[in-house]
């Protein structure tokens, strides 16, 4: 299935070669996970190993603890309780699967910003892009609801405010969000099937990331040049790869053994820093919280669903021609999915010959300051709704468009590339010399005849 | 070379300031109470719940919150648990006879065993304090980003003992219900009137029953309601990330070793 020429597996035993013309799945594993992947993989190649484990870990905890839990609204706050206090390891279950979620965004926001640097978005691998932002989503929409699910303050009210994002879709929005609530407000309905969902959305992930697998396993990784690996033969590509067993299954544990380190200090000794101690309030549809803020991993796009307010011109610009069925809270909603759809149409926008940001100067510096914005707007989007924050907000979510829009499309005129290596080879030798060339560059002392 | 430290770095302070925003959050809310930092055993990663000061606390609570104020998420037999208040069988079952609980199979009263939980109680309109001391946040130090709970805890039990100690003795009335003002309370004013003031409860270990000691007794206490498996938890951390710390190391080794010969290095 790949297009890097490498050794297929050939069943040896009586039993192998029985079962390979039965069903050729020992030769199937055999050529995923001996990949030829190029060499020159630095440590931000590290993210998806880390995000595969993160999917096994919550789907695994969840199941878990969806034994435990009861979804409804009487008993779901107290059957957390339950899990916390009488459940074997429970509250170690429930830790786990509650921080899971927040290492899971940082793994997959370190894996997109890694794409967008080195231009792992860019032709020929648009489809392993668009799946992966397919995925993005998916754990977005399972991690909002999960977060409903024990039932606290901040679910039942972080429930009503995002729900009620649907209502401001034009015509259809009072529907919409009926159905998706399964009444008019946050109620039993609504914890049910956000319960349900939040159980099958994960299955529907772990299919999508075999077939991402399967589309980058097909157009082979990038890699930190965005040169591809030379496939003339099978020698020829050897040069730029090594086998991903055991090469880079080897490096990924290693890298997350180390991120586990990380993980178990925060689950072991503040396993509630990155919650609201709000959520430790059962759910009171007569009690609002003072703020209601979503959780970490949703703030930069919180931030720029709120940016978009009535006072600003192009919100006005807009509603003015659209005859008032786009208002500023449809507008914001719309930017906020526009924020998402702009990230997974880059590969169109991005006009360079050239993939990554190594070799493009100009880019890296507008780059720095989308990851400076990103992180601007998560800031942003746990302050108040007020000045100066809502400007700030204003400006940081037009960065946000402008890079992809404007930038991106400009970029690939006006940039001037450095020169690129012609192999993978050259890149890594650069890097590890190889020692005949040390040798023979140093003062030699061979005799004179 | 340049490209590669680009990288790291920016990556690094992105996470890094990726964990300060994340926090941040916390730091929003009001900014008019003020928690003192009271020192308890059981902060940091090495810290451990005092046994005598949570049987102390339960003290507490027993001749004076829970006049109004219900446990309803703990169970009675916990307080017989290993790393929580550690009481005998006998004990548990004569404590929980302290209280009557309501039993739908006889339709009616009876005394409470230790497999019951401690009573809801909602005549007096106060909130229950299972969860109290998580349900708080005392701080959200350095610069709002919280990191110091590593060390400190999230401040749940700093909270309730300041709530405790921080009444001034002056009072108002606002449409017939009597507000006291409490240095600790977002807000300043609580409908609560002071529930301690010092010599309330005589201790069976002969502790000081000065206010500060009640009021940080019951604190403790109330935050092992909130968390009783603690002990639990940061044992299996320490565990976890020693053994993970080990791995790391081997697996560096493994990693050096296996890739040196296409670095074209010696192992």
């Amino acid at each position: 299935m790949a297009g890097i020429p490498h050794d297929h597996y050939e069943p040896g035993s009586k039993g192998e070669k029985w079962l390979h013309r039965r069903l050729p799945i020992v030769g199937l594993l055999y050529d995923t996970i001996m990949l030829p992947t190029p060499k020159n993989l630095n440590w931000m190649w590290i993210w998806g190993a880390v995000l595969t484990f993160c999917l096994a870990l919550q789907i695994i905890t969840g199941i878990v603890l969806a034994m435990h839990y009861t979804p409804h609204v009487d008993q779901a706050f107290a059957s957390v309780e339950h899990i916390m206090r009488n459940v074997n390891g429970g509250h170690m279950l429930r830790y786990l699967h509650a921080n899971g979620a927040s290492l899971f965004f940082i793994a997959v926001y370190a894996h997109i910003f890694r794409g967008l640097y080195y231009g792992s978005y860019k032709e020929p691998r648009e489809v392993t892009w668009i799946i992966g932002m397919l995925i993005y989503v998916l754990m977005m929409a399972t991690a909002f609801m999960g977060y409903v699910l024990p039932w606290g303050q901040m679910s039942f009210w972080g429930a009503t405010v995002i729900t009620g994002l649907f209502g401001a879709v034009p015509f259809i929005g009072d529907a919409l969000q009926t159905l998706l609530l399964g009444g008019p407000a946050v109620d039993n309905a609504t914890l049910n099937r956000f319960f349900s969902l939040h159980y099958l959305l994960p299955f529907l992930i772990a299919g999508l990331v075999i077939v991402h697998i399967w589309a980058f396993h097909t157009t082979g990784n990038n890699n930190p040049t965005g040169v591809e690996v030379r496939r003339g033969s099978k020698e020829e590509a050897e040069k730029d790869t090594v086998p991903f067993w055991p090469y880079y299954i080897i490096k990924d544990v290693f890298a997350l053994a180390v991120i586990m380190v990380i993980f178990f200090t925060v689950v072991g000794f503040m396993p509630n820093y990155l919650g609201h101690p709000d959520n430790y309030i059962e759910a009171n549809p007569l009690a609002t919280p003072a703020h209601i803020v979503p959780e970490w991993y949703f703030l930069p796009f919180y931030a720029i669903l709120r940016a978009f307010t009535a006072d600003v011109w192009v919100v006005q610009i807009v509603s003015f021609l659209t005859g008032g069925i786009i208002d500023a809270k449809f507008f914001g909603v719309l930017a906020m999915f526009g924020a998402i759809l702009v990230m997974a149409i880059a590969p169109w926008l991005d006009t360079s010959s050239v993939r990554s940001a190594r070799y493009r100067p100009m880019l890296k510096l507008w780059f720095a300051i989308l990851v400076v914005d990103f992180i601007l707007l998560m800031w942003l989007g746990a302050m108040p709704a007020e000045e100066p924050y809502a400007s700030l907000s204003l400006i940081a979510s037009a960065y946000w468009f402008a890079y992809f829009l404007v930038i991106l499309p400009l970029l690939g005129v006006l940039e001037k590339p450095l020169p690129q290596p012609m192999t993978i080879e050259e890149d890594f030798n650069k890097k590890h010399p190889p020692k005949e060339l040390d040798v023979s560059s140093s003062p030699t002392e061979v005799p004179a005849e | 070379m340049i490209n590669s430290m680009f990288v790291g770095k920016s990556t690094l302070s992105f996470f890094v300031v990726l964990f300060l925003t994340a926090a941040s959050s916390f730091a929003a809310g009001g900014g008019d109470n003020y928690v003192k930092d009271y020192k308890f055993s059981f902060e940091g990663p090495f810290g451990s719940f005092d046994q005598n000061q949570l049987q102390r606390g339960l003290k507490v609570y027993t001749e004076i919150c829970s006049a109004c104020h219900g446990l309803k998420y703990v169970p009675i037999r916990t307080l017989g648990d290993e790393g929580g208040l550690g009481y005998s069988e006998d004990q548990v079952r004569a404590y929980a006879e302290n209280y009557e609980i309501f039993d739908p199979e006889l339709d009616d009263y009876r005394p409470a065993k230790p497999t019951d939980h401690f009573p809801e109680i909602v005549d007096a309109g106060a909130p229950d304090l299972s969860l109290m001391a998580k349900a708080r946040a005392g701080f959200h130090g350095p610069m709002g980003t919280g990191i110091n709970q590593f060390v400190k805890g999230i401040g749940g039990a700093e909270y309730i003992a300041s709530l405790l100690a921080g009444y001034t003795g002056e009072e108002k009335e606002e449409f017939g219900t009597v507000f006291y003002e409490n240095t600790a309370y977002p807000g300043r004013w609580i409908a609560m009137a002071p529930p301690l003031y010092g010599e309330d409860v005589d201790f069976d270990d002969g502790h000081s029953n000065e206010l500060k000691y009640e009021a940080m007794d019951v604190a403790a206490f109330l935050t092992w309601a909130a968390e009783p498996k603690m002990m639990a938890r940061k044992h299996v951390g320490l565990r976890a990330v020693l053994f993970l710390i080990l791995l790391s190391a081997l697996l560096y080794a493994t990693n050096k070793t296996l890739w040196a010969p296409i670095k074209k290095r010696s192992a």
